[in-house]
């Protein structure tokens, strides 16, 4: 039998996602059995012209990670899409936008002021702007451009299915390579994680339906380890995350940010965080109650660590 | 040119607000016609959700009404409303949308004047910001 042809890509992301696929540790032995790399650009030495030289659908599975940020990344995740058979969006950043994702706070060109004017350690008073192409006597040279929005690979091309996490927990990993090895697959277009459901079904601290009279960042308090860290004050986002990582950060004393993404049929997952959070509050004075949520900093960037590019309202105004 | 007259979806819990609505028109009290009623059993029914979707489909402007504080059907429905209606509102801003085209407010079932005032107020409020436009790239 023909091995299965595995490509992996980066677009704009951290590298987390690339590391995360080796954290399945031995078991790259069995995929290493059944499958065969055609293209990884961290790890080994392909060009993209090797890429576009291979006939369509050459690919079996591709695993993308990376939010869609610049002219490069669109270029690969559609050249990408018409050589695999399966695309899969591999992590937060190409399912959901992610932290590049919070760029669609701003405008483009607000971004590009902030870093080569105003932070305190530019200097730049010629007001040098990069840009993608530049004349040398060598030849001409060329960056990617950058784009206004950041957009997720499904908003981008057509995606097959979803695996979530920042990055991916490894027996996340595992749960999506073994059903591509085996052939398989779920639904779809399904996200492909241990649980649709809630992530505070599959946490392991206690819950005694307290509500709280003041919200908390982590390093203000240390939490009691066995209760429920929400119930402490902490914004622990494990009522409106989706679960299957095994609740690793809330069990060890830091609250949830939210990285699996939205609960399954949940569409905005920040506005179901708010609609929790507003459950909580241990108060009867609407005085006190909108002092209580005042002490939340930043909640926009809070509630849409993850999803502001999939959030019904995803982009601020040109600022 | 046509004076803008905003979309207004208000969401009014059955108990005092519905009855309060109820009451202006059963008292013939004249007051703008751009609300549009959805009426839920509690103003704690409305997820935030519900009103980002009001405004991604066309609504100007979204007015909750509910039973003032203390009177809630449901004793503590509206304090939930409180906290998720002021945390809306700073995320509306940090998106770039005008906080003011979301407003919660407290209508008893006997006091209809007061439904209708509010609704004029909002109306007015909206039509000074103009229609609502998604700012997208
Ligand atoms: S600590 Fe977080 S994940 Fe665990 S039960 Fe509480 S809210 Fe849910
Ligand atoms: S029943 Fe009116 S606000 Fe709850």
């Amino acid at each position: 039998m023909d091995k299965l042809k595995l490509a992996l890509y980066w677009a704009s992301s951290c590298g987390g996602c690339d590391i995360a696929t080796l954290a399945i540790g031995e078991k790259i032995l069995e995929v290493a059995e059944t499958a065969e790399i055609v293209f990884w650009p961290v790890a080994m030495d392909f060009k993209y012209k090797d890429v576009e030289r291979m006939p369509d659908k050459r690919i079996d599975a591709c695993l993308f990670n990376g939010a869609i940020r610049t002219s490069e990344d669109e270029h690969m995740a559609k050249m990408l899409r018409t050589k695999s058979k399966i695309m899969v969006a591999y992590g937060s950043c190409a399912y959901e936008g992610c932290i590049p994702g919070l760029a669609n706070f701003f405008s483009l060109k607000s971004i590009l002021e902030r870093v080569y004017e105003e932070t305190p350690s530019t200097d730049n008073p010629g007001k040098v702007y990069p840009q993608t192409r530049v004349q040398m006597p060598e030849g001409d040279l060329e960056i990617p451009e950058l784009k206004n929005m950041v957009k997720t690979l499904a908003q981008t091309v057509d995606v097959d299915y979803f695996v979530p996490g920042c990055p991916p927990e490894e027996k996340t990993t595992w749960l999506a390579l073994e059903a591509l090895l085996n052939g398989k697959l779920p639904e779809r277009r399904s996200v492909i994680s241990h649980s649709s459901k809630a992530l505070c079904e599959e946490c392991s601290l206690v819950r005694e339906g307290r509500k709280v009279k003041k919200f908390y960042r982590p390093y203000e308090v240390i939490p009691d380890p066995e209760k429920c860290l929400l119930e402490q004050g902490l914004l622990c986002y494990g009522v409106a995350t989706r679960g299957g990582c095994g609740a690793m950060c809330p069990q060890a004393g830091m609250p949830c940010t939210g990285c699996y993404g939205a609960v399954e049929g949940v569409i905005d997952q920040g506005v179901h965080f708010l609609t929790a959070l507003g459950s909580i509050i241990d108060s009867t004075d609407p005085v006190e109650i909108k002092q209580i949520v005042d002490g939340i900093v930043d909640p926009a960037g809070t509630f849409y660590r993850y999803s502001l590019p999939v959030s019904l309202f995803r982009r601020a105004k040109s600022v | 040119m046509t004076r803008f007259e905003p979309k207004i979806v208000v969401f009014l819990c059955n108990w005092c607000s519905y009855a309060g609505a109820d009451l202006a028109g059963t008292s013939r009290i004249q007051y703008a016609p751009n609300a549009r009623a959805i009426r839920l059993m509690c103003s704690g029914r409305v997820e935030p959700y519900f009103i980002l979707e009001a405004l991604h489909k066309g609504a100007d402007g979204v007015l909750v009404l509910g039973c003032h504080p203390g009177e809630c059907h449901y004793l503590e429905g509206n304090y939930r409303t409180v906290g998720r209606m002021a945390l809306l509102k700073k995320v509306l801003s940090q998106f770039g949308i005008e906080k003011e085209r979301v407003r919660l407010d407290w209508v008893s079932a006997s006091e209809g004047a007061r439904f209708a005032t509010i609704v004029n107020e909002m109306t007015e409020t909206i039509r000074t910001l103009g229609p609502f436009e998604e700012k997208d790239a």
